[in-house]
């Protein structure tokens, strides 16, 4: 009896499990091979087929064209941009969720619902204060003025919070602390060596946040040259003929591959981010690296 | 200690950009100029609607699909994990583009599928009617991976002894999933609550985007984008303030309720 269940459990799980995986890999390769068909050809031919691998170099020559190489510069802006966010807010939260965790903080519970609820508050609430005090900073349109507020990242500090309080025994912080470690000594020589799972997962979701961010750059940065490549693409997908005829200007050779390339460069590095820290993902954010 | 300063810092942030607001709570005309505006009961129905298609889909979603791969073994999980969590790479603008070719029954794979179902042409996806499934269906297929991802991993950590035990005692695979493995998922499960929630009240970029390619939708179809729409097109600030201080209380109701039930705030250095 049992056996076959064993047997047919399996199969009836396996069905919509490995279906919806189709259903997440399919679009990704139309994406991949997109670029390699003419613009005709994407439309004529099966949605699925390969063109020639020239199309891409084809495509990448007709991007590089567009507002004199301007996804160069997009792409550019949107590296340093992440890098910064990433490297800064990994800081600020790994230095504030260990101190919310472990030391005696006046208000203690307040911080950590005002961060709470500073992970719900909407971007919208935040936005327009915000953009008052950058244009009264006068930094309208500096990389400053989406890097800095990038670095209030409450989920980051809550997650590092839920880390330091849960998964490192107060006895092993203890323990140095007896032996002598200052509080700077036990966080980098005894807390962050246990917190690389931790660090791994910080640095991701800033990475990914602050790549794909539209809201506030769309906000904040109104000239073209300091664009990320995220409002570049929507630049791009708004202002050529390739998703929307109106648009006008057909002698622009920006159609459906373009497009299609230019999106590719905006998942790269996500994805490849994502592969990256899949080991350290997997292990679960609430689930506790030391079991007693 | 220097450390206070870091922690502090940001949430001292939050609480100077809060009273930058508060200006204009004295003045209740802004808020009955945001919500006396035509454009406003549009907005809060289009987002209510697909607030209330994508958070069951998700929440359901998610927790299905955990339990099953739950049952898999390690070497079949983490691939499936794995491609699971990719179309979570394609956001934002991206995940616009990709969605807005992939509905277009002409250039799409799925484009039998589109047929099958009565879509002939883009226009008749692309339509103001079925915006909020649109919409839905990308927030599932951007979010769902991470979170399957999440809860399967908390559900590891439900220890073999309980689960023994549940099946000494008689219980079902399925009696094991809803009266044990369900209850330890609470936490995690309020937490995505609480995420999904906040990121879909504020919908943005993809009505945005999808107005500026398809031509559907609106730059209000949004209470966010309807905030923007008040500040720098009609250069009402007061409004866009009022309206966003609202968007700020209901999410901080449905947050200090969901984190008072779910005991959020407890530490073990704390006693």
């Amino acid at each position: 009896m049992s056996r076959r269940r064993a047997d047919v459990t399996p199969v009836l799980t396996f069905i919509p499990l490995l279906g919806l995986a189709a259903l997440c890999i399919v679009p990704l390769l139309w994406l991949i091979f997109a670029p390699t068909k003419t613009d005709a050809q994407i439309v004529a031919d099966a949605p699925l087929s390969f063109g020639t691998l020239s199309g891409y170099a084809d495509a990448w020559g007709n991007l590089l064209s567009f507002q004199d190489g301007i996804i160069l510069r997009w792409l550019w802006n949107s590296v340093w941009y992440s890098s910064a966010i990433v490297v800064g807010a990994v800081i600020v939260c790994l230095a504030a969720g260990y101190a919310l965790a472990t030391a005696p903080v006046p208000f203690r519970r307040t911080i950590l619902v005002v961060t709470l609820i500073g992970m719900i508050v909407p971007a919208a609430a935040l936005v327009l204060p915000l953009f008052l005090e950058i244009s009264a900073l006068g930094l309208m349109n500096s990389p400053f003025a989406f890097i800095l507020p990038s670095l209030f990242f409450p989920f980051g500090v809550y997650l590092a919070f839920l880390h330091f309080s849960g998964n490192i025994p107060p006895e092993i912080l203890n323990a140095a602390r007896i032996d002598g470690a200052g509080e700077w000594r036990v966080l980098w020589s005894v807390a962050l060596p246990l917190s690389k799972s931790l660090i791994g997962m910080l640095a991701f979701f800033s990475f990914v946040a602050s790549w794909v961010n539209f809201f506030l750059p769309f906000l904040v940065l109104n000239k073209s040259e300091a664009y990320p490549l995220s409002l570049g693409l929507q630049a791009l997908m708004a202002n050529t003929p390739a998703l929307n005829p109106a648009a006008g200007g057909s002698f622009i050779p920006i159609h459906r591959p373009e497009v299609a390339l230019a999106g590719i460069l905006a998942i790269v590095p996500v994805a490849i981010v994502f592969l990256f820290s899949q080991r350290y993902l997997a292990r679960g954010i609430l689930t506790g690296s030391i079991k007693d | 200690m220097l450390l206070l300063l870091f922690g502090i810092g940001p949430v001292a942030f939050a609480f100077v950009s809060a009273l930058g607001l508060s200006d204009v709570r004295g003045v209740l005309s802004p808020f009955a100029r945001a919500i006396g505006d035509f454009r406003f009961l549009p907005a809060l129905t289009n987002v209510a609607i697909y607030l209330a298609i994508s958070l069951p889909l998700m929440i359901v979603g998610v927790v299905a699909l955990s339990l099953l791969v739950d049952t898999l073994r390690r070497r079949w999980a983490a691939p499936l994990l794995l491609v699971y969590t990719l179309p979570g790479a394609i956001t934002g603008a991206a995940a616009v583009m990709l969605w807005y070719f992939m509905l277009q029954p002409a250039l799409s794979p799925f484009g039998p599928a589109l047929r099958a179902m009565g879509f002939e042409r883009g226009p008749d996806i692309f339509n103001n009617s079925f915006l909020v499934w649109i919409f839905a269906l990308m927030a599932f297929a951007v979010g769902f991976g991470q979170w399957v991802l999440v809860v399967t991993g908390a559900l590891k950590s439900v220890s073999e002894e309980l689960l023994e035990a549940a099946r000494i005692d008689g219980c079902s695979a399925w009696q094991t999933a809803v009266h044990v493995k369900l209850p330890l998922m609470r936490r995690t499960l309020l937490f995505m609550l609480i995420l999904a929630f906040a990121s879909g009240i504020q919908i943005f970029v993809e009505p945005q985007i999808l107005h500026s390619v398809a031509g559907v939708g609106s730059t209000s179809w949004s209470l966010n984008q309807l905030g923007m729409t008040y500040a720098f097109l009609n250069g009402d600030f007061g409004s866009a303030a009022a309206l966003s201080m609202l968007l700020f209380a209901v999410c901080l109701v449905v947050a200090v309720f969901v984190l008072v039930r779910g005991r959020f705030l407890d530490t073990e250095h704390e006693q």
